[in-house]
Parts: structure tokens; C-alpha cells; sequence
């Protein structure tokens, strides 16, 4: 009996979650999206929504302060998205 | 170690109560507290929307507490934070930390709200007479989280 295996793991879909200041400039506070395969890393997820025009390219401007957590931890912009289930692009905080 | 947030009103003596948990090797309880103002930059400010991101918020809490029981023998620390709609005066959050000596009760207690100012995901908006305005993070606060 011949089986086959996939090689190439399916693209799987990742929760975006875009928070105060950033949820009210993008006018969703989250959506559902397939990364594709050059997004590896934190930093590549601002780079590829900045990509898509205004008004994401302006909020998410190099040089822009915008924090990413990767299913729930503060990342760095090169913390690798593999396995990934929600990432959140988080403005400057302001509590306490 | 025990982390709160609610949209409730936060009563600061409770958090010290727990704290100190009438535990005789305390001997030192450092309790901080911060309250709503009712002017920033310059603008009476009416009401204050404490925004967070649920999922995220208690377990970044957690982790600053355990770090901070890592850096200073400490023997507790207890941490509330508000969300939702706020009024001036209200209290925002308490920080209440136990220990042998004040030394470290001090040291750690700063460090928690240092941590907490720069790396807890909550975002202030505030009504002010001119609309409503998210708040903008302070370099000095990144300043202070660096120190240490």
C-alpha cells in the first residue's frame, strides 16, 4: 500500500489582533490571514501589512513604535512566526 | 503571587491586606498606588477608557511578578489593574509588595510598575473638552523600566 505524505505543510490561516490606537486607524480590531511563506518573522508581519497601503503603511512606518506578541509574548522583530496561532501588533503601552 | 484585572472599582487595602497576609516573616510591605488625574497635558481630562488585550494581559503581569520574586527575596507580591471606563480619582492599579526588609520591599515594588508601565499591554484614551485622544507612552518611562 502506497501512502502519501505531504512534504510541504499547508499554509495555515493566523489570528491578527490590531489593539487600541491601531484597531481604531485599521477599522477592524482583528482578521484572520494565510502568511505567506517569506513572512518568518515578526518584524516581516508589520513589513507585509504596512505593504498593503494606507492606512496601514503609515501606522506601521519603519520607525513607527509598534510592539508584536506572538501568541501572547512581547517579540522581537526577528522571534520566528513557526507554529504561530495569534499575533497582535500592539502600540506604545500606557497603563498603570 | 497573585494578579487582578477588573472593570470593577480596585480597593488598594485589600491588595496590601493580601500582600502582608498576616504572615509574621513580613516585615516590610510596600504598597503603590495610582489614581486617575483629572488634567494631562494641559487638558481637563473627564473620563479615562483603560483598554487591554485579553489573553495577553494577566500572563505579562504574572511574568513580571515572578521575575521580580526572582531579583529580591521577596515573600509576596500582589498586583491590580483596572480596565474599562475610569473617573477621575479612580485608582488604576495597586502594587503591593512583601518582604523581610524595606530594602527590597521598595526595590521591588519600583521595578513592578517600571516593568509594568513598558511592557503590560493597556492603553489609555482619555475624554478630554476637545474629543478623545489615545494616550502617548513617555520616554521617561522607558527610561525608568531601563534602570533596571
Amino acid at each position: 500500500m502506497d501512502t502519501t505524505q505531504d512534504l510541504q505543510p499547508a499554509a495555515t490561516a493566523v489570528r491578527l489582533v490590531y489593539l487600541a490606537r491601531l484597531r481604531d486607524a485599521f477599522g477592524t480590531g482583528e482578521e484572520t490571514a494565510v502568511l505567506p511563506p517569506s513572512v518568518r518573522t515578526a518584524g516581516d508581519v508589520v513589513r507585509w501589512l504596512a505593504a498593503r497601503g494606507e492606512p496601514w503603511s503609515g501606522e506601521l512606518a519603519a520607525g513607527r513604535a509598534v510592539r508584536v506578541a506572538v501568541d501572547h509574548a512581547l517579540a522581537a522583530a526577528d522571534t520566528p512566526l513557526a507554529g504561530a496561532r495569534e499575533i497582535a501588533l500592539l502600540p506604545p503601552v500606557t497603563g498603570g | 503571587m497573585a494578579v487582578v484585572v477588573t472593570s470593577e472599582p480596585l480597593d488598594a487595602a485589600a491588595v496590601l491586606a493580601r500582600a502582608h497576609a498576616h504572615d509574621g516573616a513580613v516585615g516590610a510591605v510596600a504598597l503603590f498606588v495610582g489614581t486617575m488625574r483629572d488634567v494631562n497635558d494641559g487638558s481637563a481630562v473627564a473620563a479615562m477608557t483603560l483598554e487591554h488585550y485579553p489573553g495577553m494581559t494577566e500572563q505579562a503581569l504574572a511574568d513580571i511578578a515572578a521575575e521580580a520574586t526572582q531579583r529580591w527575596p521577596v515573600l509576596r507580591v500582589e498586583i491590580a489593574h483596572r480596565v474599562g471606563p475610569l473617573a477621575p480619582t479612580d485608582v488604576i492599579v495597586a502594587v503591593a509588595v512583601a518582604a523581610a526588609h524595606r530594602g527590597e520591599a521598595f526595590a521591588a515594588c519600583e521595578f513592578v510598575m517600571d516593568y509594568l508601565k513598558t511592557r503590560a499591554p493597556f492603553w489609555k484614551k482619555e475624554r478630554t473638552p476637545d474629543g478623545e485622544r489615545w494616550v502617548d507612552a513617555r520616554a521617561s518611562d522607558d527610561e525608568a523600566a531601563a534602570r533596571w
